[in-house]
Formats: C-alpha cells, structure tokens, sequence
C-alpha cells in the first residue's frame, strides 16, 4: 500500500495564489513605496561624489568607533572605488540600509510584546524558529509573485530574514533586567509603561543593540544572496561571476562585501558596548 | 491613632481553596500542608499594629515569612486573607490606581541588595519615585537633593552606583525612599548585605535620621542584635505564623518558646542592657535654694553618703559628699558651690559594658540636654546581670 503525498506544497502555493489574487493591491503600494523610498537613497547616495562619502563615513567611523575603525574605512572604500564597484557598493548599502529599517521597526516592538505578553511569546517562538531555519533562498520564490523581480522582493525577503534576533534579543534583553530592579520600580508605583521606558528597554539597550547589529549583519549576507532575484547590488556583480565564471571578478566584489561588513559591524558594536557602562 | 493595622493577615501560594484555608485554622503547620494539600504557606494568622513614629521589626530565621510580610503591605505580594489598613485605609480595597498612588505617596522601600536603577545616576536613582508621581523637574530635583544631604550623600549627585561602596549604596536607598517623604518606611533587611562596622553605623544613623524625620518604620532582620538596637516592637516570625511579639525586653526575659529561646541565647547581655534599663531613681538637691543643711537632711534620710546637685531646670551642677557638706556647716558656709564635685556622666543608652568600666560612683544617667534622669551604683549593675541570667 503507498501512502499518497500529502499535498503540503500545492496547499501553499494556492494560498499564495489567492494571495496575490485577492491583495497584491497591497502588496503592489508597498512595492511602489519601497522602490521608490529605495531608488530616492540610492540616487542620494550616488550623487555624493565618493571621496566626499568615504570622508563622512571615516569621520563617522572615528567618532563611534575609534582611530583604527576610520583608517581602515577609508582604505577599504578606497579600495572598493578603485576596483569600480562604488554603485554596485552604494546599492547593496541602500537595501541594508532599507531592510534593517524595516526589520527593526518591526522586531523590537514584537520582542517587547513577546517578553511582557507570554501569550505574544508563545505564539512568537515557533515562527522564528520556523524564520531562522527555513533555508533563506525559500524566501525568494514567494517574494516575486507579490513584489515583482527588484530590490523590493529583496527588502522584503532580507527582512523575514533577519528580524529573528531583533525580536529574539530584545525579548531576552528584557526578561534579563533583575527582578530586584522590577520590585522596586513596582514599589514606588510605577504603571507598567513607565517601568517599561524608564527601567526595562534602558537595562536592555545593550542586549537589543547587539541583535540590531546581527540584524545589520544577516540583512548584507541576504541582500547578497537577493541579487538572485534582481536585487542588484554586489550581489550582482558575485551572481555575475558565478554564470559566467571569472573567479577573479567574484573575490573582488566577495571583498567589498566583507570590508562594508566590517566597517558596520565595529560601528555598531561599538555603541552597544558603550550601553554596557552608562 | 494607629498607622498600621494588620488583623489575621494571611498568604497561601496558590490557588488554595476555603477549605484548604479553614485546616490553617484548625492548626496545620507548614510542612503537613505542603505534603498532603501542596501548597506554600506563606503567612498565617498574623495581627500586629504600628503607632505613628515607632520602629517595628519583623524578626525570624531565613523562610518564616518576614519577606513575604513586609510585601503583603505593598501588595507587592497579594494577600490571601485578613485586613490591613495604613491610616485607617484598607490596602486590600483598592484598586490598581489607587493602589500605585499609595505606592507613589505612602511607602518608601528600602531593599537587601539595594536595587538602585545601574543606568541612573545618583541624584536620578532618588528622584524616581517622584518622577513616578509626575513631579516637575525642579521638584525632583530640589527634594531629590534634600533626601541626598539628609542621608549624608551631598556632592555625590552625578555619581553611577556603581562608583559607590556598598554602604553609601544603601544611603541612596534610603534616600529614595526618603524623597518621596512618605509616612512609612519599609526596610527588607536593608543592612543585611553590609559588613559590620558598615552596619552598626548605619544603624545608628537610621535612629538619629528617624528621630529627626519620625517615620514609622517596618525592619525585617534575621539579626538579634539589630532588633534589640532599632526596634520600638518586635514580632518574631516562625514557619509563616507569629511566635511573639513585645518591646525587646519584654522578648529578652521572656521568650515564649524554645525558637525565640534559641535567637536569645546568643545576646551578650552586658552589650543589651544598657543604662536606662538598670538605673535607680537619682537623690537630688536644687542649688542655690539648698545648702549644705538640706543636703545631710537628705542624705541621712535615704542612707547615702553623697548626693547629685541640679538647678531648678534640673540640669546637672555636680555631686556633694557629706563630709564636705558638714565641713561646709562647721565653717558656717552656706553655698554648696565650693564643694561640688563632678560625678561620671553617661548617657542612658550607655551599654553595661561601658558601664563596668567606671572609676566613680554613683554615675550620673543625664540626657543629651545635660538634665538628670537616674543614678548608677555598682551594685546596680551586678543585679542587672544576674537578673537576666
């Protein structure tokens, strides 16, 4: 006797069908908001002539971060301008840029309703479970029939992907805040959104400062990964190299990727320990 | 009237029913109604009161509910039976607004570990309360300061808590419940977490802060010694139900059973006993009306060979003997001032121990103000040793 297969697949796709049937109006406004949001930051950030951006973000990079962060930023987008990746540079920072936005804007409101709500927690938890270990190139196929090939599909599929430690993070970040320190707030009468803003998110910056930065993190690697479905970008330029083979083309832009990740990742670690004294 | 009025106060964890409830009353204990209903007793049948201005402290070993006590009247922790009223209002009737308004207006909270906010400065940590309360900045500000330089703390304003030592930590937290200047203070074994000089000083402090502030104070402690030093009252608590309560002399030579007993024997009397508790009535003259005549009168007629001197507003000038005094009336002298003599002054908390060390008696008890209240004589001190042995 053979067990017949359960339909599993053919029930998502139909309901993606009558998804986009039924609301890609919706999902057709975000579309044009986003790209257009997008196409605005990524115009700006073309307009700035390279020299003038590298300097910025060095003086960024030295005032947050330190000496050694702003030296190596300069060299590394030196090297990027040289090598002729600049626009290909400035895209893929716009769509992180965009995404973490939107993943943050999202993830800690839901983080803090899950760590005051156990209601909220429990039906939280397994989505992200299913979010983080969903292969990511999952989320790119149903991203298309709502948004249409472009960097919106790529937004939207780079945020699924990396809201998961936003909300995870700022979840944990909350319930690590001492029960001493509630009792007391409650002992001198505090509403519960006051104990919020004035002890509970102030204790957990540093905690939710962390998942923005794997938040910032996860958002470069997935917006790599969406150039295959148009996203431009470095990514495009890898996506290149793989199909028509140039090894060298594909480590030049692997790099820029890697130094752009860097200079974000130090940056932003760098205010999250500052949370940690004072 | 009474501050606190807390009648059959009790707190099972849980969901217990009436009829759970009702085998408290018929006596059950702790341990029989964990193992054969399981459910954590907390507190049971426990009724005390506290007058305006008096210090009480809840005594007990680690899990006889003193902790759960002192948060039943906040509500930190939900009651599960009896009443508890603060000014004549009932705590348990309130609603949740009502009830972060008394929070906000009515207790300060002083805890073990201190619990100051990290992320908030000094002058930020005293302030929330009143910041709680909607206080305008100025406000918090000006009372945050005022708590600040009551507790000693002035120039520290800008300072994290973690900059400061453990003591001065515990002044913030006092101060915070100060700044909000409620009629009630609630102290969870506040210096427990202090090393001992730290915390004898402390204690001291808290004595001269509530003679100047006169709150009424709820302590918790597991520390004899601390109780006997602060307490007006004292309630002692053993598997969440009341085993005692009563001044600190009244538990001290009196303890009701073998657990009050065992905290007891530990105490150095000598340290406890001090010189308001063993001194006599002081014999005494008022210069100038009386001279050396009224003196020997005096003397012989209670049988004692010298005799304390005050003025009329009872301040103490000094001693005369009687062999100066008729010295004096065989030399036709009639003011004493020639021959007084200045007697061992102490205070009338001085401790037994103070006391044995003194080269003349009998010694003068005066109060701060230098007024006369007792005398001291060496037998005096032996029969206080012997009486609490």
């Amino acid at each position: 006797m053979t067990i017949p297969k359960l339909p599993l697949g053919e029930a998502i796709e139909a309901a993606i069908d009558f998804l986009t049937e039924n609301f890609s109006f919706i999902t057709k406004a975000v579309s044009n908001v986003v790209e257009n949001a997008n196409e605005v930051l990524v115009e700006n950030l073309e307009k700035i002539p390279p020299m003038v951006l590298i300097l910025l973000i060095a003086l960024l990079a030295w005032r947050l971060a330190g000496r050694r962060i702003a030296l190596f930023s300069v060299a590394g987008l030196a090297l990027i301008w040289n090598l002729g990746l600049w626009g290909a540079t400035m895209a893929t920072i716009s769509l992180v840029i965009a995404a973490t936005l939107v993943a943050i804007s999202l993830g800690i409101p839901i983080g803090i309703a899950s760590a005051l709500f156990p209601l909220v927690n429990r039906i939280v938890l397994p989505i992200l479970d299913l979010m983080q270990t969903m292969p990511a190139f999952v989320y790119l196929i149903p991203a298309i029939p709502f948004f249409g090939l472009g960097p919106v599909s790529a937004v939207f599929s780079t945020v699924i992907f990396a809201m998961p430690p936003a909300i995870r993070l700022t979840d944990l970040g909350i319930r690590q805040v001492p029960k001493e320190l509630i009792e007391a707030a409650d002992a001198f009468g505090s509403s519960r959104l006051q104990k919020l803003l004035k002890v509970q998110l102030p204790l957990a910056r540093p905690t939710i400062m962390a998942g923005v930065n794997q938040t910032i993190m996860l958002s470069l690697s997935m917006v790599v990964i969406a150039a295959m479905i148009g996203a431009g970008g470095l990514g495009s330029e890898v996506w290149k190299a793989i199909q028509r083979f140039k090894p060298g083309m594909g480590f030049e832009a692997g790099l820029a990727v890697v130094i752009i990740a860097i200079i974000f990742d130090r940056i932003t670690q760098k205010i999250t320990h500052q949370g940690k004294t004072h | 009237m009474k501050k606190i009025e807390v009648e059959k106060l009790g707190k099972v964890f849980g969901k217990p029913s009436r009829q759970v409830l009702s085998l408290l009353d018929q006596g059950w204990d702790r341990e029989r109604l964990m193992k054969e209903k399981g459910f954590a007793l907390g507190l049971w049948d426990v009724s005390f009161s506290v007058e305006e201005g008096e210090i009480l402290v809840v005594m007990g070993l680690s899990g006889s509910g003193k902790s759960t006590l002192i948060r039943c009247l906040n509500r930190l922790i939900e009651p599960t039976a009896g009443s508890i009223l603060i000014d004549g209002t009932d705590v348990r009737g309130l609603n949740e607004a009502q009830l972060r308004e008394f929070r906000q207006t009515r207790f300060g909270m002083v805890f073990q570990r201190f619990a100051l906010f990290p992320h908030r400065t000094v002058i930020q940590n005293v302030a929330y309360g009143l910041e709680i309360h909607g206080e305008s900045k100025d406000t918090c500000r000006k009372k945050a300061e005022d708590a600040l330089a009551l507790v000693g703390l002035k120039g520290w304003e800008d300072n994290y808590p973690d900059q400061l030592s453990g003591g001065m930590q515990q002044r913030v937290g006092l101060a915070r419940a100060l700044a909000i200047d409620p009629g009630i203070l609630l102290m969870d074994e506040a210096f427990s977490a202090l090393d001992p000089l730290i915390r004898k000083e402390m204690q001291e402090e808290l004595l001269q802060l509530q003679s100047r502030v006169g709150k009424t104070i709820v302590f918790i402690t597991h520390d004899l010694d601390e109780a006997l030093k602060l307490g007006d009252k004292i309630i002692i608590l053993k598997d969440g139900r009341l085993v005692q309560q009563g001044t600190p002399e009244e538990i001290l030579t009196n303890p009701a059973d073998d657990y009050v007993e065992k905290f007891v024997e530990d105490v150095d009397m000598s340290k406890v006993l001090t010189a308001s508790s063993i001194m006599k009535k002081a014999y005494s003259i008022t210069w100038p009306k009386d001279g050396p005549k009224t003196a020997l009168r005096e003397m012989e007629e209670v049988g004692i060979s010298s005799i304390f001197v005050v003025d009329r507003k009872r301040l103490l000038l000094g001693i005369v003997n009687a062999d100066d005094a008729s010295e004096l009336i065989r030399k036709g002298i009639s003011d004493l001032k020639e021959i007084l003599k200045e007697p061992s002054r102490v205070t009338p908390d001085t401790s037994l121990t103070e006391l044995f060390a003194l080269e003349s008696f009998p010694a003068a008890v005066v109060d701060e103000s230098g007024v006369l209240k007792g005398a001291i004589v060496r037998g005096n001190i032996i029969a206080g040793l012997n009486r609490e042995r």
